[in-house]
């Protein structure tokens, strides 16, 4: 499904801001990825360059999914092929309603498809049920977007959209940073719940404890913008108890 | 007083009046007073100029309105339709209608509500209806202010409301000024009197619309009085077109306990100003002055918002929001005066603007006068413009570039679009406003800088 090779990007615009120093990664159908990594590892970078984000550039290396270069793709565009970022910090948006964004959104997609848009009637049945699904409370939902919303209702409403957008690749953001274990059990449940042969995970995490309610097939450790060691869920664990000093050892005297 | 020459800007609306004296029909005595005192006011004032050092004037240059000619009282015609096209609609309001200036009884639809007076104001002061003598120009017109001189030297008609104590009126009252298609650059100037009595609940829409494809001067002043615990919302919508001059005044009196609320939505002329004072004149009363303005290619757009605290226990908001592109030009000018006596006053200014374009400037001047001590009082403003990070949500979510853009922008505006609550008022201006916003996001480079 997802096909990283050698990724270097560094921040746009800034000399010598490589972030992503050689990042190879295979996401198979159905599976879920954890990135786990000390602070200014890259983690966000990568998760953020995947989905577009133009405050990066690639500057060497590819990217594909389903089989098709996405580099040269804007961030609307990875999200009609199926790509999700729920991020680490929602952005705040006044007057902006979530029912009438997502709208928006599926239109778009339909558009891009040059398919049917959906009735502003089936719209509202499957946000409805999706409200209701995820739990988050009805009048926030009619408020402006995450604005005022506290930090686990904003992860709430991140959910909110995974399940109405139902992509095929999920890449959450350090979305456990921040919260409570209340706020942590509802975002694993929303991706547990998601769980399917068809749609993949990214979980990108400093901390185990996500990784205790989320099961990874695939545990990366990155460091200095290399994946320098992939193994099972059991590795989590063992970064849970020995941190991440060893490896930022060996890559400080790599470097 | 004898002025060997009158000054080019004088001159030029001096013939108008003599053939306003000679051809109206409006006689009445004190009238013709008033109107030669206000002639002789604005004589000596001309078109404010930068130049005089004159601090309402220091960011809006009216030279381009002080060197056009304008012709006046040329009236053309208009239909029901256009208006309906033009402007906000329902069958249910009782509308006024006046033409360039003149109540035109066919298009208005006056329900036959009971309590409610409305009409031409030609009539009113002909027949003396109500206070209208003691009213008219109290509050706007003998002051030393040029639009209101200029506006008063030329009643001649106009819309007269009076709604009567204690009514509580269903359906609103919307005044629609309209400007008739003319080749012509032509002067009109709108006049509105509206006596609120004591317990009164209304809703009044004042709505300028302008069929002309040339240059049109308006310059309209309204007043109003706001009887003892009544409630006033307020609607104004400034739909001039692009090459007009719009000098807009608005003054309240208020008595105790009343509560004004007003709301506009300008989003037309070349030079457009909207200036309102509300006078806090009883303790209790209680304003709140809102409005959304949006601006491109090369407008201007002025909110001149101020409010006098003159008695105790009186509490007042403004709180305005624009949207700047291309290169426009908006001002914000709030004022909040309390007076000595005016002790447990509350006064809120907050002036937000999204700016569009690089090229887009706004001078936001929020100012609190206080006298008083025991007062509560804030102000604010700001300018920002969209971020990437912003942009990058929605567009991570699949939204497109350009839908992601005018989402954000219309979210911007929402907050004041929802405050205009009649139905048909409401879906009008959100209409224009998803009208021009593709307007505005074509001339906008901001957008996703960071």
């Amino acid at each position: 499904m997802l096909e990283i090779n050698n990724l270097h990007a560094s921040v746009v615009d800034i000399e010598n801001s490589e972030i992503l120093k050689g990042i190879n990664l295979k996401v198979n159908k159905g599976e879920v990825h954890a990135i786990m990594g000390p602070n200014g590892s890259g983690k966000s970078t990568l998760a953020n360059v995947l989905m577009g984000r133009p405050d990066y550039e690639v500057t060497a290396g590819s990217v594909v999914f389903y089989g098709e270069s996405i580099l040269g793709l804007r961030a609307d565009e990875r999200a009609h092929r199926g790509m999700f970022l729920a991020f680490q910090y929602p952005a705040e948006i006044p007057g902006v309603r979530p029912w009438q964004f997502l709208k928006a959104a599926l239109d778009s997609k339909a558009e891009s498809r040059g398919e049917d848009k959906m009735s502003v009637r089936a719209f509202s049945k499957l946000f409805d049920e999706k409200v209701e699904a995820v739990g988050i409370n009805p009048t926030l939902v009619k408020r402006s977007l995450n604005e005022g919303f506290s930090g686990g209702e904003k992860k709430r409403n991140e959910m909110l959209q995974l399940e109405v957008l139902q992509p095929s690749l999920a890449i959450l953001d350090e979305t456990d940073s921040g919260l409570d274990v209340d706020a942590l059990r509802i975002v694993a449940e929303g991706v547990n719940s998601m769980r399917s042969p068809e749609r993949s995970f990214i979980v990108v995490t400093h901390y185990q404890r996500l990784l205790n309610y989320i099961t990874p097939d695939v545990v990366h450790i990155l460091v200095k913008g290399k994946i320098v060691r992939t193994g099972g869920p059991d590795l989590a664990l063992e970064v849970e108890k020995d941190g991440y000093k060893e490896y930022l050892a060996a890559a400080g005297a790599n470097a | 007083m004898t002025l060997a020459t009158l000054p080019a800007a004088v001159e030029k609306f001096s013939t108008a009046y003599e053939s306003l004296l000679t051809r109206s029909s409006n006689t009445t005595g004190w009238l013709n007073v008033l109107r030669q005192q206000a002639w002789s006011t604005f004589s000596e004032l001309g078109i404010p100029t930068k130049r005089r050092g004159n601090e309402l004037w220091k960011y809006t240059n009216l030279q381009p309105l002080a060197a056009a000619d304008f012709v006046y009282g040329v009236s053309g015609s208009v239909t029901r339709d256009q208006i309906k096209v033009a402007g906000p609609w329902d069958d249910a309001w009782n509308t006024i209608v006046v033409v360039d200036g003149k109540f035109n009884a066919e298009l208005s639809n006056l329900n036959g509500t009971a309590g409610l007076n409305a009409g031409s104001l030609a009539e009113a002061i002909a027949g003396g209806t109500g206070d209208v003598e003691l009213q008219l120009a109290s509050l706007a017109g003998r002051e030393e202010y040029a639009f209101t001189a200029l506006n008063t030297a030329f009643i001649d008609d106009g819309a007269y409301v009076a709604v009567i104590d204690g009514t509580e009126l269903k359906e609103p009252i919307h005044v629609v000024f309209v400007t008739s298609n003319a080749t012509e650059n032509r002067a009109s100037y709108p006049r509105l009197l509206v006596d609120a009595g004591a317990g009164t609940s209304l809703v009044l829409i004042e709505t300028y619309l302008n069929l002309a494809e040339t240059a049109q001067f308006v310059a309209p002043v309204v007043e109003m009085f706001a009887g003892e615990r009544s409630t006033i919302k307020h609607y104004r919508v400034q739909m001039e077109n692009e090459k007009s001059f719009h000098l807009g005044t608005t003054r309240i009196s208020q008595l105790g306990d009343s509560d004004f609320t007003s709301t506009s939505f300008a989003v037309g002329a070349s030079i457009a100003r909207n200036d309102i004072h509300t006078l806090l004149n009883a303790p209790g009363a209680s304003c709140t002055l809102h409005g959304l303005y949006m601006t491109n290619g090369t407008q201007q757009q002025d909110q001149e918002i101020s409010t006098t605290h003159a008695k105790p226990n009186c509490s007042s908001n403004q709180y305005y929001k624009g949207i700047l592109s291309g290169k426009s030009h908006a001002v914000f000018s709030g004022k909040v005066v309390v007076e000595r006596n005016a002790q447990k006053s509350d006064a809120t200014q907050k002036d937000l603007n999204l700016m569009l374009s690089r090229g887009a400037e706004i001078d936001a001047k929020p100012s609190l006068e206080i006298y008083a001590d025991d007062v509560t009082a804030s102000h604010g403003a700001t300018a920002g413009h969209v971020d990437r990070d912003t942009l990058f949500y929605l567009q991570s979510r699949g939204v497109s570039e350009d839908a992601a853009k005018a989402i954000l922008v219309r979210g911007f505006a929402e907050e004041m679009l929802n405050e205009f609550k009649p139905t048909a008022l409401n879906e009008f201006v959100e209409r224009i406003t998803d009208e021009r916003i593709p307007i505005l996001l074509a001339e906008s480079d901001t957008i996703g800088t960071t």
